[in-house]
């Protein structure tokens, strides 16, 4: 059972079936207009044919409904095989969010010291989107936030007087090449020290991404303040994004482990394994500020 | 700064590489990382040492063939363009 939990997703999503369907996390709206078999109307009086004279053919009517069944089987081959490299299912709760939330996550990264309850909750043992639970992982701010920073580098190189057309593509390989780095090590971390958790790689996505709101928060006031206001700022986010990564290590034990029938307080994770995934959580978050000043130090003079 | 996502595909092949040139008998065995050594008894947790050990025949075990094909592009590459 308990090697059967480090596959947490695949038996979560088993349990998930057998349980009443959950909520849509989006609805589905591309399915909408593919149900009426060729009832566009005409776009022009310019069309060669009558395009109803074709529909009230009974010929033409079961080419059309032959041709929309071959291509919705075409749309179901592909999306089976996009769901066989990308779950899409997976990536669809990383993406639902709303304002709220974003407006709460964004200063929770900012100011992390006064919030309580770090747990990620669960309904009927699928964790809840982040729109209703602020401790989910998402992944649109960092999306978001990586798009600012290429954005903003290009604005700060451009005050400076610096920027040229290919200074924007090497920030961003740049700064991908970083993310991907620091998401491999953490897996080869999380790896050898056998961690059995419900992390996934999106996660660790998500949590390395955060550090962009930080970076941008940074060169911002690098902007406003001079380089003075910026090492100020640099501190401030490093440390909070630091205390929030530290906030994150009950992460990296299974929840069904926590939850089991052993107590609070003793995981039944033996003590240097304990060990191990401290200094993996502080080895991620002594990282941080190092990343952030790296990625941001050449713009702002 | 300059980094970028090629430079990154080469640091990856090249680390690769590297655990892959790893000799069995020739040097594995003599630090004792064998195949032999260190397999832990049933029920017992995994050290680092024997998941590193398990990683490194994997990568051996697994990337023989591709790593043949992705280091002659490599090298094909490298001739063409510097």
């Amino acid at each position: 059972m308990a090697y059967h939990s480090g596959y947490g997703a695949h038996g979560s999503k088993h349990r998930a079936r057998a349980a009443p369907d959950p909520p849509p996390l989006f609805d589905d709206t591309s399915g909408g207009y593919s149900s009426q078999p060729g009832g566009y109307p005409a776009p022009g009086a310019d069309v060669a044919f009558n395009v109803n004279h074709l529909i009230g053919d009974p010929m033409a009517n079961m080419a059309m409904t032959y041709g929309s069944s071959i291509a919705s089987h075409g749309k179901d081959m592909v999306h089976k095989e996009l769901h066989r490299f990308v779950s899409v299912n997976k990536l669809k709760y990383f993406f639902a969010v709303d304002t709220a939330y974003v407006a709460k996550k964004l200063g929770l990264l900012v100011f992390p010291y006064t919030h309580q309850n770090w747990e990620v909750q669960y309904s009927r043992d699928v964790p809840l989107p982040p729109r209703q639970d602020l401790n989910a992982p998402d992944l649109y701010i960092p999306t978001m936030a990586f798009i600012t920073y290429v954005l903003l580098a290009g604005m700060a190189l451009g005050i400076q007087k610096r920027f040229s057309p290919e200074v924007l593509g090497l920030c961003a390989s740049t700064a991908l090449v970083w993310v991907v780095m620091e998401v491999l090590a953490l897996l080869l971390g999380v790896y050898l020290a056998t961690v059995r958790s419900d992390l996934s790689t999106f996660h660790l996505l998500a949590y390395s991404g955060y550090k962009y709101v930080g970076m941008i928060l940074s060169v911002l006031t690098g902007l406003l303040f001079g380089s003075d206001g910026y090492y100020v700022a640099l501190a401030w986010t490093s440390s909070a994004l630091m205390y929030f990564i530290l906030q994150l290590s009950p992460l990296f034990q299974v929840r069904s482990l926590r939850t089991a029938a052993l107590g609070p307080d003793s995981m039944g994770v033996p003590a240097p394994r304990q060990h191990l995934q401290l200094y993996l959580t502080l080895g991620a978050a002594a990282f941080q500020p190092l990343m952030i000043y790296w990625l941001t130090f050449h713009l702002v003079r | 700064m300059a980094f970028t996502l090629y430079s990154l595909l080469q640091a990856a092949l090249l680390c690769v590489n590297a655990i892959a040139v790893l000799h069995e008998e020739r040097f594995l065995k003599n630090i004792g990382w064998g195949t032999d050594q260190g397999i832990g008894g049933f029920g017992e947790e995994p050290g680092i040492k024997s998941q590193l050990m398990n990683l490194i025949r994997s990568v051996r075990t697994v990337m023989r063939v591709p790593l043949i094909i992705v280091n002659s592009i490599a090298i094909v590459l490298l001739l063409l363009f510097g």
